[in-house]
């Protein structure tokens, strides 16, 4: 299906929720809906559950920090969508304000999105509603903040430097002497 | 048999230093317990980039540690004595890295390996240790990013001058049964 075609039928099968669907592109043939965050699972409900467009995978869930590119909110949670009926794909970014970073979960509909929800949730700190076991999946929980958040400093707020520090056992009395 | 006959050759009447010199050998315990264990590193490898490839090749045939007695490679710290710390350490590791150190029994040397584990190397970031040595007590560090496998060696090489220098004085007594 042209992406042009597949863009038309994605709008009309979202017609209820019209209001929410910000812009839409086509960049390469691959067509991407910019919508706001707050009817997420009824957008992806609709697209998964259309017999035409029949989304039933979730390949990717990420997310984007619009803080120096610009863009309606701060944050975009990002949705690869595959069919594997009809063989197309589709992109939704769902823009999430800065001061209330939430989303509601998409776990019930693909089983995929938990550990990837956990990614977003650590790393860029937005907080998935509704989401089994929303823990931090690859940061240790002594980091604070959400490190690829893009204010987040490169060398970070000194959690590299925390660790506990260990002497050697044997005491003062071990003194190497210097090598030749 | 030679050393049989020669024995029996000795003079009855000789002093105690006549009659033991061809079958013993005197020393001090430092330099018999020094040369053991010099000669008998078992490394514990904490390889965890491209340094532990390099480390792997100086344990293989081609560059065979094993002529300096260390081709023993310890993965239980419980058994080891020299830490290979080859690659770069990020925060999560860290802890897991003094743990291991601790489990070690002494008396216990490390070799910190490469650019990366000396000093964080390139990786100038929020999740990489920068450098070991700053809560571990490292005795060689070797350069390189990675060392050549003769770096490592040598860095091995340079362990065992250190242990050479060393003296069961310095530890502390055996504290079996008690706290």
């Amino acid at each position: 299906m042209a992406p042009e075609e597949l863009r038309d039928q994605a709008l009309a099968a979202l017609t209820d929720y019209k209001d929410t669907v910000l812009s839409t592109k086509i960049f390469h043939g691959q067509l991407t809906l910019n919508v706001t965050g707050e009817k997420i699972i009824e957008i992806l409900t609709a697209l998964r559950d259309t017999p035409e467009l029949a989304f039933n995978y979730l390949s990717d869930l990420t997310a984007v920090d619009h803080l120096e590119i610009g863009g309606p909110e701060r944050f975009a949670v990002v949705y690869h969508l595959v069919s594997f009926d009809h063989n197309h794909r589709i992109v939704i970014k769902a823009f999430v304000p800065e001061n209330n970073p939430e989303i509601h979960s998409a776990t019930a509909l693909w089983g995929t999105a938990d550990w990837q929800e956990r990614e977003v949730w650590d790393l860029y700190g937005i907080k998935f509603i509704g989401h089994p076991n929303l823990t931090r999946l690859l940061n240790p929980e002594m980091i604070t903040g959400h490190p690829l958040r893009k204010d987040y400093p490169l060398r970070g707020y000194g959690e590299r430097d925390t660790h506990r520090r260990v002497e050697r056992e044997i005491g003062s009395k071990y003194k190497p002497k210097k090598l030749d | 048999m030679g050393i049989e006959n020669k024995a029996q050759t000795i003079d009855s009447n000789a002093s105690m230093e006549e009659k033991i010199k061809s079958n013993v050998l005197t020393t001090s315990v430092d330099q018999a317990v020094n040369w053991a264990r010099k000669n008998s590193l078992w490394p514990m490898p904490f390889g965890t980039a491209c340094c532990g490839i390099e480390m792997m090749a100086v344990l293989a045939s081609r560059f065979d540690i094993a002529r300096f007695g260390a081709e023993a490679i310890r993965f239980s710290p419980r058994q080891s004595d020299l830490m290979i710390v080859a690659g770069r350490v990020v925060n999560k590791m860290m802890p897991i890295l003094t743990r291991i150190y601790e489990q070690m029994p002494d008396p216990k040397w490390v070799i910190s390996m490469g650019a990366c584990a000396s000093s964080g190397g390139v990786f100038d970031t929020y999740a990489v240790v920068q450098g070991i040595d700053q809560f571990l007590p490292v005795d060689v560090y070797v350069p390189g990013c990675p060392p050549r496998p003769e770096c490592l060696m040598d860095g091995l090489i340079k362990i065992q001058r250190l242990v050479e220098r060393d003296s069961v004085r310095y530890y502390p007594k055996a504290t079996v049964g008690k706290d």
